[in-house]
């Protein structure tokens, strides 16, 4: 299937969001095709984390209109958006475990909530998706004992648990080091060609690159550069030019 | 959700009121008007209380669709009901002595000292029991909502459980208002039974009654009508708790500090909204009981 007449995963048309007056996104439009990476720069504080939120109907559009796997969700309810959010996994910036059950859990959480597997078949299914992303051993352990860069991984982990077929990441490699980063990166470039959509917020430009079929970045409430990396290394922004010349992950 | 904003400006007027602390408030410095001040916080109680009704439409819309969470409702009636009985038993204890002491110090000038397991029973029963049990259960209980909810709204926990297809308020309000609902009659009961223990620790040591002579006693004269009403009230209660603390902490904003807020508020407002029903209620049951009262 050439990428052309591939689906849309994803469809903003005209989504504006603003919180109390100020607004973050204005207007915006984009696609995102089916099996393919997107990923979103921008500097911090440009509205990433909103644009994702929004693709998994955890905030609403004050205008415009969000179509996920061809269904429109906009102003969809939360057992409206059951079956949509059941084919999504999402990391969330801050990870979000569930500080009052362990890593194991966690992860045994979707499963147990979305499946009919037996509780054996859960457990072998969580331990070898923590293996996946190195935490393999930590299955008993509590949220509160892991480092930064480990909770963002068993965020992963838990997002990963049900194999969805649209994956959002929010900066998955932040707090990591480079060599985790790129097992990482890996990780969710195999997701990928497993036929799995994936938008990925990062600042790391050397895994953008990886992951990126095609990269947009965000400024004021805009997409102020969109298309692959390289026609983003040409891009008239100055601004645009700069971010894609980092080497360092983060 | 709406109403988080407008639950700050009611937030800040009652706690004014109630607890006379109005740490930097909105209301205060923002240097506008007597007057646009009282028009706002009123506003803001209309808007705060709407939110909560709608909370509780919601709730009921919810009893009628699946999933139903049976699971997660019997593991809040183990935290919040199973676990508040130590709490409730204590208390109690400690509520029959003391109480049946004062009705001695009054009931013997007058010669009824005989009286005393009747009235304590009537005194316990038809209002401390219920009103004592929602009290302590609205700050040990609320608070710990307040925050819990608090604690998962601002850490995106929330959002976390609705991106693994899980209504988050079913899960997590639903369950707690309807645990809340059904444990308070519970514990009410019990405080009732450990009052009248303490009453009788207390009687047995001052005249040397007998258990059996001092229930009779104190359950002779007292009807279903007394009974039942006054125990079914904490129902109220008990919604009133669940609801009150789960929509503060459902839509806590502000990090940490709004977590704090979120569960001393939601002692406050349980405590004051469950106070203020009581008037009602009692009125309302005195109407449809007119022997039994209260
Ligand atoms: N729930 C919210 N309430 C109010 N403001 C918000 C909320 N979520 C995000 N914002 C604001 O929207 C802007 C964009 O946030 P975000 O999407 O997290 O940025 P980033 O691009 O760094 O991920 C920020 O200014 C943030 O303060
Ligand atoms: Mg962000």
């Amino acid at each position: 299937m050439s990428e052309i007449d591939a689906k849309n995963a994803i469809e903003f048309n005209g989504v504006s969001k603003s919180f109390d007056k100020r607004c973050v996104l204005n207007n915006l439009s984009f696609n995102v095709k089916e099996g393919t990476g997107y990923v979103l720069l921008g500097r911090s504080g440009t509205g990433k984390s909103v644009t994702l939120k929004l693709i998994c109907g955890l905030l609403q559009p004050d205008a415009g209109s969000v179509k996920v796997a061809g269904v429109d969700i906009t102003g969809m309810d939360s057992t409206a958006l059951t079956p949509v959010r059941k084919q999504m996994g999402f990391l969330f910036q801050s990870a979000a475990l569930f500080d009052s059950i362990s890593v194991g859990a966690n992860v045994a959480f979707a499963l147990k909530r979305n499946t009919d597997k037996s509780s054996e078949e859960i457990h072998q299914r969580t331990q070898s998706v923590l293996e996946s992303v190195g935490l393999g051993k930590e299955y008993d352990k509590m949220p509160s004992d892991l480092s930064g860069g480990m909770r963002k991984r068993a965020g992963l982990a838990r997002a990963l648990a049900l194999e969805p077929s649209i994956l959002l990441v929010d900066e998955p490699s932040a707090g990591l080091d480079p060599i985790t980063s790129a097992e990482i990166d890996d990780l969710l470039l195999h997701v990928k060609q497993n036929n799995t959509t994936l938008v990925v917020v990062t600042h790391n430009i050397p895994s953008a690159r990886v992951l990126g079929d095609r990269l947009a970045f965000l400024d004021n409430g805009i997409i102020l550069a969109e298309g692959t990396a390289e026609e983003l290394e040409q891009s008239e922004h100055q601004l645009v030019r700069d971010f894609m010349k980092s080497k360092q992950g983060g | 959700m709406a109403g988080a904003e407008s639950l700050t400006g009611f937030a800040h007027f009652l706690v004014g009121i109630v607890i006379n602390e109005d740490p930097k408030s909105k209301l205060a410095s923002d240097g506008s008007p007597l007057l646009e001040r009282i028009i706002g916080s009123v506003r803001g109680s209309i808007e705060w209380f709407g939110g909560l009704s709608l909370l509780g439409a919601q709730v009921i819309r919810e009893c009628f669709r699946r999933p139903f969470e049976f699971g997660e409702v019997i593991r809040q009636v183990f935290e919040i009901g199973w676990r508040s009985t130590p709490l409730i038993i204590l208390s109690g204890l400690a509520v029959g002595i003391v109480l049946s002491m004062h009705t001695r110090a009054t009931l013997e000038r007058f010669g009824a000292a005989a009286m005393i397991p009747t009235a304590l029973a009537f005194a316990l029963v038809k209002e401390t029991g219920p009103l004592i049990t929602g009290l302590l259960i609205s700050g040990r209980v609320g608070a710990g909502i307040g925050a819990e909810l608090g604690g998962m709204r601002v850490t995106e926990q929330i959002d976390a459980l609705e991106s693994l297809a899980v209504n988050s308020f079913k899960y997590l309000v639903f369950t707690r208002v309807v645990a809340c609902a059904l444990c308070l009659p519970l514990l009410t009961i019990i405080m009732d039974f450990s009052g009248m223990l303490g009453g009788f620790i207390a009687e047995a040591i001052i005249s040397g009654s007998t258990l059996r002579l001092y229930f009779s006693q104190a359950f002779g004269s007292l009807a279903f009508a007394d009974f039942i009403p006054a125990t079914l009230k904490t129902v109220v209660f008990g919604l009133i708790i669940g609801g009150t603390s789960s929509f503060l902490g459902y839509n806590a904003t502000g990090g940490a500090a709004g977590v704090g807020r979120a569960a001393t508020q939601s002692v406050v407002f349980s405590s004051v909204l469950l106070i203020l029903m009581n008037v009602i209620l009692v009125k309302f049951i005195a109407f449809l009981f007119p022997v039994a009262g209260g």
